[in-house]
């Protein structure tokens, strides 16, 4: 089946989701990552490859990391970027999201990163911007978040050099994030040897084990001898709406604390999307130390912004030999 | 002149290549950078002829995809490697290595590549082979032979067997180009 992210040479046009990526696109994105990923050491953290390019970054939800990342990424490419702010913008006095950016397109925007609360909103836009134009999604309800899963892909890639024998866990609210589920295609996809979601019967899909995962109710025993711990943060309204008893209760159970990680292999690496809530999945004394990755992986994530943004807007013709 | 293809032309050329280079730095402890990837083939032979001493660092290597003028008409090739230059690029005399000078669009994007890491003392272009068909306003400073080329023939070097030769093509014809 035909995947509407791909351009008919099978090269990404737009990047909305994990699902129906094949390996080795997922693995270009991550080798052309570490090579942007250098470009920090420059006295010019720049490269001109997308100069004269407009991006919009169309946030209908807040995010100041993910937006931030993503702007910086377009700006080390040379891009011109605006940030639409919908609180102030043409949607919040009523016209309508279709209009709106159609007014946008004729900005001559090459790209749209749209961050939206409603699962398929990205795809939504995708299906009607201009041939010329790709959108990538920055997150979208529940459904996707493929730049974030990325750079956790690349992050695990950086510590442990491949994917075939590790044991990863996921540990959390995975019933309403579009980080793990785009965590778990991603980790399959790269042959992951064993995926394991640990959480509340509350917080995880009824469907767990369809999507290919071994399911663990106690935080201890999931995390025996795993190589590569995610925990994703608790959003405080799913306490309101009564899915978990309190915040301390969470954290009793499923908090990552020193003496709990103990249990995964001594060079386990500890991950989150952020933003973290300290005391709630994760204690500062394991946020903070020599475990954690979690800032690294703010840093990978411009990297793997830029990555995805160069293929996109580059694969806008056919790929032909350079000369000089 | 007639076209140097062969192995032992190549050889001949480096030699000559290396005593220009060897009489213009002898005093000024230069970098050497070599553009991928048959510029890095050429620098590395050239290294071998002037000795490690020479140069005042390893050789550096530099990865101009990204800085192409043609970036949004081509695509990029998906296996780039990245620049590596191990030293410090200000106040100092590089030496800016390639195979096949043509058009000069290369060494633009080498020289701005090359500028985003500092601001070098000088920039001296050393090129195997010139040929004809030059674009812009760049020429190389050291050439090791000067070549006329029929319109829709390009040059391209070879590494096989650890030595370097040369081949002729016709240029390919891209479909609805």
């Amino acid at each position: 089946m035909a995947n509407n992210q791909l351009t008919e040479h099978g090269r990404l046009r737009h990047f909305l989701t994990i699902e129906g990526l094949k390996r080795p696109l997922l693995t270009e994105i991550m080798d052309r990552a570490e090579q942007f990923s250098g470009l920090g050491n420059r006295q010019v953290k720049k490269v001109p490859l997308l100069r004269g390019k407009t991006i919009i970054n169309l946030f209908f939800e807040n995010s100041t990391r993910t937006r931030s990342t993503f702007e910086l990424a377009a700006k080390r490419l040379s891009a011109d970027v605006m940030n639409f702010n919908i609180s102030t913008s043409a949607t919040a006095k009523g016209e309508s999201l279709l209009d709106t950016l159609h007014n946008l397109e004729a900005m001559h925007t090459d790209m749209f990163v749209v961050r939206h609360n409603q699962s398929g909103a990205a795809e939504f836009i995708a299906q009607h911007v201009a041939p010329h134009v790709s959108v990538i999604n920055a997150g979208d309800g529940c459904h996707a978040h493929p730049t974030q899963a990325m750079l956790d892909m690349f992050t695990i890639r950086r510590h442990k050099g491949q994917f075939a024998d590790l044991r990863v866990a996921i540990v959390g609210d995975i019933l309403h994030s579009r980080v793990a589920r785009s965590q778990i295609q991603a980790l399959a996809t790269l042959g992951v040897g064993e995926i394991r979601v640990i959480g509340p019967q509350t917080l995880l899909p009824r469907d767990c084990q369809t999507m290919g995962v071994h399911v663990f109710h106690d935080l201890a025993s999931g995390l025996e001898g795993v190589d590569v711990v995610i925990m994703l943060r608790l959003q405080l309204e799913r306490m309101q709406g009564a899915l978990l008893p309190s915040a301390r209760e969470y954290y009793r159970c499923f908090g990552l604390t020193a003496e709990k990680l103990r249990h995964a292999k001594p060079d386990a690496i500890v991950m989150h999307p952020g933003p973290i809530n300290r005391g709630v999945e994760i204690a500062s004394a394991v946020a903070d130390g020599p475990q954690s990755v979690i800032l690294e992986q703010v840093t990978h994530g411009i990297a793997i912004r830029m990555a995805v943004m160069s293929m996109a807007l580059g694969s806008q013709s056919d790929l032909q030999e350079a000369q000089s | 002149m007639t076209m140097p293809t062969s192995p032992a032309d190549i050889n001949a050329l480096l030699d000559t290549m290396a005593n220009a280079i060897r009489e213009q730095f002898s005093d000024k402890r230069p970098l050497l950078v070599g553009i991928h990837t048959g510029g890095v083939w050429i620098a590395k032979a050239l290294l071998k002829r002037l000795g490690d001493d020479f140069f005042d660092a390893p050789l550096g290597t530099l990865n101009i995809a990204y800085y192409r003028d043609d970036f949004t008409r081509i695509g990029m090739h998906p296996q780039v490697s990245p620049s590596e230059l191990p030293f410090e690029v200000d106040n100092r005399h590089l030496v800016l290595v390639d195979d096949v000078f043509y058009s000069g669009r290369t060494t633009r994007a080498a020289l701005n590549e090359l500028f985003d890491y500092g601001r070098p003392a000088s920039v001296t272009l050393a090129v195997l082979i010139a040929r004809n068909g030059r674009e812009l306003p760049i020429h190389p400073d050291i050439v090791g032979a000067e070549v006329t080329v029929a319109k829709g023939q390009h040059l391209k070097l070879r590494h096989e067997n650890n030595s370097l030769s040369l081949i002729v093509r016709e240029t390919e014809v891209k479909h609805g180009k």
